[in-house]
């Protein structure tokens, strides 16, 4: 009796407790709608065009996010100074997700359901874009990825764009560039269980790689936030590969670099476009160097519209940008083009525009949006050297 | 057979500095019966405290061994400090009232150290300062021992041994080991029972400090959330050893680095840490106090 009795209590304890959660949750959306009504009646007689954007401006993806917001800045400000569009000035809401998914989702129903954005931009990680998606498709508010790879992004729904190439291009282009350009026969993997950008990435980079006749020696794995490596890179070390692919974000990259050189592993390091921050280099140091990352964009590709973009973000920043910021450049570029040829500023019309991109002239090559609502375009393949990013080729599939 | 060799030592490193951070929350326990949560806190302040004196100094310009111990020297300070001012204005207030209080205030203040700091610090991971440099001290077969590796192996020995001297032969450490086998009766014999806790706090703190210092050399990457999961491991360690008991939690670090290293080379990245708190139950389930703990009988 005891027994039952004390189950009882650790019932109506559990019960007692999930209502609490949800009392406090019923105030939080009432305070939500509150503000929502206030948002609602600045937007009627706006004479502003609001445009959300979210991504990690802290936490262990940081400059993705501040890159980005710099690409995304120096677009709507020059526009801005232009006159804006239809005559309306464009605001843009910039939301922190601190690089955690969960974080992005909420930040993004804030956008939409508070500040009645038109239009949203972000993320650069794919599974912080991936938790975002599903909300923007909901309440049908046109979502553009400037960088994220990962193919589910774009299949959530018909208003989500990006205008990257994806890991299915990337990861082949890199494995071609691995067996034909540096003769490179076997290889192991490093890959983030956490990421599905990493698990995406690493997928078709083996199945290309196997394709061409090379031999994938080990494939390891790690999680976000990891610090120590030494157990599997020991491992590797032990299969001696001539290459280690590490589809993995920077400050990973930049860990796993130094204790691969630390353990005396002479392979060369490969990766995608996640490994493009100046912090790779700060946390790497020597032991990045000589390494190879299929990216959006190289400072030293000729044309004009790279050089451009370069020379404005310079003026403006001075500082030189990375690929990050060039994805961002051009997805705020893409969305303003979009919204001034729309017949009216609504999501609707935005997004149909959005859909009929074709050979636009970005800052990371020519962009055409095709039927997946993917970006069709080259991947550049650059060598690290010392504190910067040499341009080695430019690959199409 | 290279390979295991290789597994070990570098278990081995990560074990001592397991060690050094479970000797902290071992020390804390064995005299007030208090988890002390925010320890973990105390390692991350520690590291950041380093890391912007390193800066303010410009160690990172001369790195070589005057430079590391100089880090260690401010990381020690201010992790003594923010010990002593966690005992003096958290725990000391509810000292006479009953445990529980005391370990949601630890919880409470860990949690409170850790958002502050992402606060003070910033969010995103900071690069710690390069203030010693990394090379290959020799080759045995393909096992690359490093600088780092035995500097961190014998920092983390010399700083136990240091303590254990320190608890066993001194007067203070007498004063500390009365205090933790009867609060009451050191009292009765004239043992300042503030002093003595006063004094644990700074020794368990500056072994967070050196922990934290170690850290930062060898991974270096720092963030405000580094000692959440670092010192949850850390405390299970010392748990392993039998909580209270200073050899146990050295043996306790040691075994989880280890372990934690097989299992992420043999098994999988996946398993790393559900190893330790799968420890943690083994442990509670099969010898409650520890390897190397005793049972104390408890009166009533």
């Amino acid at each position: 009796m005891m027994h039952r009795l004390n189950q009882w209590t650790a019932v109506v304890m559990i019960a007692s407790f999930s209502l609490l959660g949800l009392g406090c949750t019923k105030k939080s959306s009432d305070a939500g709608s509150a503000q929502n009504a206030n948002a609602n009646a600045v937007a009627a007689d706006a004479k502003e065009i609001r445009i959300g954007q979210f991504g990690s401006m802290t936490g262990g993806e940081a400059t993705f996010g501040q890159s980005t917001d710099k690409g995304i800045r120096l677009v709507i400000d020059a526009k801005n100074a232009a006159g804006g569009i239809k005559g309306k000035k464009i605001v843009l809401i910039t939301e922190d997700n601190q690089g955690k998914p969960e974080e992005a989702a909420a930040v993004v129903k804030k956008l939409i359901t508070q500040d009645n954005v038109l239009a949203i931009l972000g993320e650069v990680a794919s599974t912080r874009s991936l938790a975002a998606a599903p909300i923007a498709q909901q309440f049908k508010v046109p979502m553009v990825s400037p960088s994220s790879t990962n193919p589910k992004v774009t299949q959530v729904g018909d208003y989500i764009f990006r205008v990257c190439f994806i890991d299915p291009f990337q990861g082949p282009v890199m494995a071609k560039f691995a067996y034909d350009s540096l003769k490179v026969k076997s290889v192991a993997i490093l890959k983030d269980l956490k990421s599905d950008y990493s698990l995406g990435l690493s997928e078709f980079f083996i199945s290309k790689f196997k394709e061409l006749g090379g031999r994938i020696v080990a494939e390891q794995t790690f999680q976000t936030g990891d610090s120590d490596f030494k157990a599997q890179l020991t491992q590797i070390r032990g299969k001696n590969p001539d290459a280690i692919f590490i589809p993995a974000y920077y400050t990973e990259v930049g860990l796993i670099a130094r204790q691969a050189r630390q353990l005396g592993i002479k392979a060369v390091l490969l990766g995608g476009d996640g490994w493009d921050s100046p912090k790779l280099f700060e946390i790497g140091k020597d032991a990045v160097s000589g390494s190879f990352f299929s990216n959006h964009y190289a400072t030293e590709s000729p044309v004009p519209a790279t050089q451009e973009f370069i020379k404005n973000f310079k003026a403006k920043y001075g500082e030189t940008p990375d690929g990050l910021a060039a994805a961002g450049y051009d997805a705020a570029r893409i969305l303003v083009d979009a919204m001034e040829k729309a017949s009216e500023l609504t999501p609707q019309a935005v997004r149909d525009q959005l859909a009929k991109t074709t050979d636009f002239d970005g800052a990371t090559g020519k962009i055409t949006i095709n039927a997946d609502r993917n970006a069709d375009k080259e991947a550049f393949i650059v060598k690290v050297e010392g504190g910067t990013l040499k341009f080695v080729t430019l690959l199409k599939p | 057979m290279e390979e295991l060799l290789q597994h070990i030592l570098n278990g081995l490193n990560l074990g001592a500095i397991y060690a050094l951070i479970a000797l902290g929350y071992t020390m804390v326990y064995g005299i007030l019966q208090l988890i002390n949560f925010a320890h973990s806190e105390v390692y991350m302040v520690g590291a950041f405290a380093s890391y912007y004196g390193a800066r303010q100094f410009h160690l990172v310009d001369k790195p070589g061994w005057g430079s590391f111990a100089v880090t260690l020297l401010i990381a020690v300070v201010c992790c003594s400090i923010l010990g002593l001012c966690i005992e003096r204005f958290a725990y000391r207030p509810l000292r006479n009232a009953p445990k529980t209080n005391s370990l949601i205030t630890a919880i409470g203040v860990s949690l409170f150290l850790q958002f502050t700091g992402q606060v003070v610090f910033g969010a995103d991971p900071k690069v710690f300062p390069e203030v010693l440099q990394d090379r290959t001290l020799f080759e045995f077969g393909a096992v690359q021992v490093q600088l780092f590796d035995v500097t961190i192996i014998s920092v983390a020995v010399a700083v136990m041994l240091a303590l254990n001297w320190f608890i066993q032969k001194t007067k203070t450490g007498m004063a500390i080991r009365a205090v933790s086998y009867s609060f009451r009766s050191a009292t009765l014999m004239g043992i300042n029972v503030n002093t003595v806790i006063m004094v644990t706090f700074v020794v368990g703190s500056s072994l967070a400090g050196v922990g934290a210092v170690l850290v930062g050399l060898k991974y270096p990457k720092i963030d405000p959330l580094m000692g959440l999961l670092f010192g949850l491991k850390a405390f299970v360690a010392a748990v392993l050893g039998g909580i209270g008991n200073l050899p146990g939690a050295v043996i306790g670090g040691l075994l989880m680095g280890l372990s934690e290293e097989m299992v992420v080379a043999y098994l999988s990245s996946t398993y790393r840490d559900a190893l330790a708190f799968g420890l943690l139950i083994l442990i509670l389930l099969f010898k409650p106090s520890g390897l190397m703990g005793q049972t104390r009988v408890e009166k009533v």
